[in-house]
């Protein structure tokens, strides 16, 4: 393993420390590096309280700012936080309008979250984002999970809490925009996970890891490596046949990157996406592209698809200002 | 006796088996299982002199407690709840009937928080028959009794290896998680066979 580091047990704390310095601007961390949240919380707002285990960043933390999330809880890496992190986070930003919790779809975000939510006294609401469909849902199963989607939920609804929705909107908002979000990625090489000190899966050098999640799960199947049109039109293919949108669908393309893929890579991958698009008849009118809910140090990409109408769309276009998106302002 | 010896003894073969755990959860979920029992037994054993002076209902809470609150992930709420729940239905100096209804008991809270059944590749799997065992053991008692419940939960941990995963990280990989031992189920079964040990040395 070959990474920037000192001690495997300080990974965490001291890229805490490093992010609250360069961002000391937009964001503080709470006592015990429990949270991170924003300097400046406005009074009589929505609450917006999101979190999850390290190693996706910038999610969750480089997400919190004015219109998107109060506070960020970091888990350990790829390990949901605890729910006394949350109910820190929370009880250091609610304002009197009550709390909004985002929880991506995982067994143990769940279990916390809804730990946090009961000891958590004051008016709260949680939204669960599962816009995977690498993952097939049955009644039985934990089902999809939260992927690359999460961000797009996390910055509309955190528009929508700005212009002063309350909190049962906002809830109703986070669901309609993470059903009409469906995303899937695609892996080269694995992710080292820095305690493991060794790779979470081996994959050949002519294979890719079709379906992968954002931990390195496996996902689908395991596929020779084809060219970038034949994955992009895999990925774009199912996310389509899931959303079924009609001709001439509006929708906001996020070309995500896993952490280790270069940029130009996924600007490729924009290109070969449009064609999919094009020949569906659905038009992309926003794209976002780069690496912004990573998988440590996994190369490969995901492709994500918001449909969109007008007031989303404004939302979404809505000024923002954390770490890691800015724009409007 | 003390209880410091069981809990020092049901946290350090966490600890050791850390390598194994890894690996088991890198094969069918996302290869942390194995740090985070560890995180979670190194914060009981900083606790281990406090715990020793506490009745035994009370160090489960205090363990419990610590679990939610340290270990995150599903491990904690799910081992954490576990230990709280045992604490609330354990009297002062149990035997296996007292053990096999709070184990009824924490089976039904952990179904209840995690949504899972018996027969879903869960450590529920491993807590179902022990506490089967504790409740109808035969002509089985002491030294003997704990032998087979250790040598139970080892078992029954091993047959996860055949479910199909449906809660957890493993149920996205449907059936390529068939053949892979749960390591939820695997660090149950190491902790109950610790105890198991350690009780049959103080016996």
């Amino acid at each position: 393993m070959k990474k920037l580091i000192n001690h495997v047990d300080d990974v965490l704390a001291e890229s805490l420390d490093g992010f609250a310095a360069a961002h000391g601007d937009i964001v503080s961390l709470g006592s015990e590096r429990l949270f991170v949240q924003r300097r400046a919380v406005r009074r009589g707002k929505v609450a917006l309280i999101s979190g999850g285990g390290s190693g996706h960043e910038p999610l969750h933390a480089g997400f919190v700012g004015h219109g998107m999330l109060d506070a960020a809880c970091p888990g350990h890496v790829f390990t949901s936080p605890t729910p006394n992190q949350m109910v820190a986070a929370a009880e250091s930003v609610e304002t009197g309008a009550g709390v909004l919790f985002i929880v991506k779809n995982y067994s143990g975000d769940l279990m916390n979250f809804q730990m946090a939510a009961d000891l958590f006294d004051r008016d709260n609401a949680t939204v669960i984002v599962n816009d995977d469909v690498a993952v097939e849902n049955s009644t039985y199963t934990t089902g999809r999970r939260g992927v690359a989607g999460t961000l797009i939920v996390e910055k509309m609804v955190g528009a929508a809490a700005e212009r002063g929705d309350k909190l049962a909107a906002l809830k109703t908002l986070g669901e309609t925009v993470n059903r009409a979000t469906a995303s899937m990625g695609v892996a080269l090489t694995a992710c080292t996970v820095p305690a493991a000190g060794r790779p979470t899966f081996q994959l050949g050098e002519d294979e890719m890891e079709m379906g992968v999640g954002i931990h390195g799960e496996p996902g689908r199947r395991r596929v020779k490596l084809t060219g970038a049109d034949d994955i992009a039109a895999e990925l774009t293919g199912a996310i389509l046949k899931e959303l079924a949108p009609g001709r001439g669908q509006e929708v906001i393309l996020l070309v995500n990157g896993f952490g280790g893929t270069p940029v130009l890579e996924l600007y490729l991958m924009v290109h070969a996406a449009r064609k999919v698009l094009a020949d569906s008849g659905v038009k992309a009118v926003r794209y976002l592209t780069g690496s912004y809910v990573t998988s440590l140090d996994m190369t490969g990409c995901s492709i994500t698809l918001t449909a969109v109408d007008p007031g989303m769309l404004a939302l979404w276009d809505a000024p923002v200002h954390t770490p890691a998106l800015r724009w409007g302002i | 006796m003390s209880h410091s010896a069981l809990i020092r003894a049901a946290t350090q073969t966490l600890v050791d088996h850390v390598e194994e755990l890894t690996a088991l959860d890198q094969a069918i979920g996302d290869g942390d299982h194995g740090l985070n029992m560890k995180r979670g037994a190194l914060a009981i054993q900083s606790r281990l002199q406090e715990l020793d002076n506490k009745p035994l209902n009370e160090a489960l809470k205090s363990m419990g407690m610590a679990c939610i609150s340290t270990i995150g992930g599903s491990s904690g709420p799910v081992f954490g709840t576990l230990l709280v729940t045992l604490a609330k239905d354990l009297p002062p100096a149990p035997g296996p009937a007292d053990l096999a209804r709070a184990l009824g008991t924490s089976i039904a809270a952990l179904t209840r928080l995690g949504k899972a059944e018996v027969g879903q590749k869960t450590l529920l799997d491993v807590l179902d028959p022990v506490r089967r065992l504790l409740e109808n053991p035969g002509e089985s008692s002491g030294e003997d009794l704990l032998a087979r419940v250790h040598r139970c939960a080892l078992d029954a941990a091993q047959a996860t290896a055949q479910m199909d995963a449906i809660k957890g990280r493993a149920s996205f990989l449907g059936e390529r998680a068939l053949g892979h031992v749960d390591p939820g189920s695997r660090s149950m079964a190491l902790i109950i066979g610790a105890v198991c040990d350690s009780l049959r040395v103080t016996q």
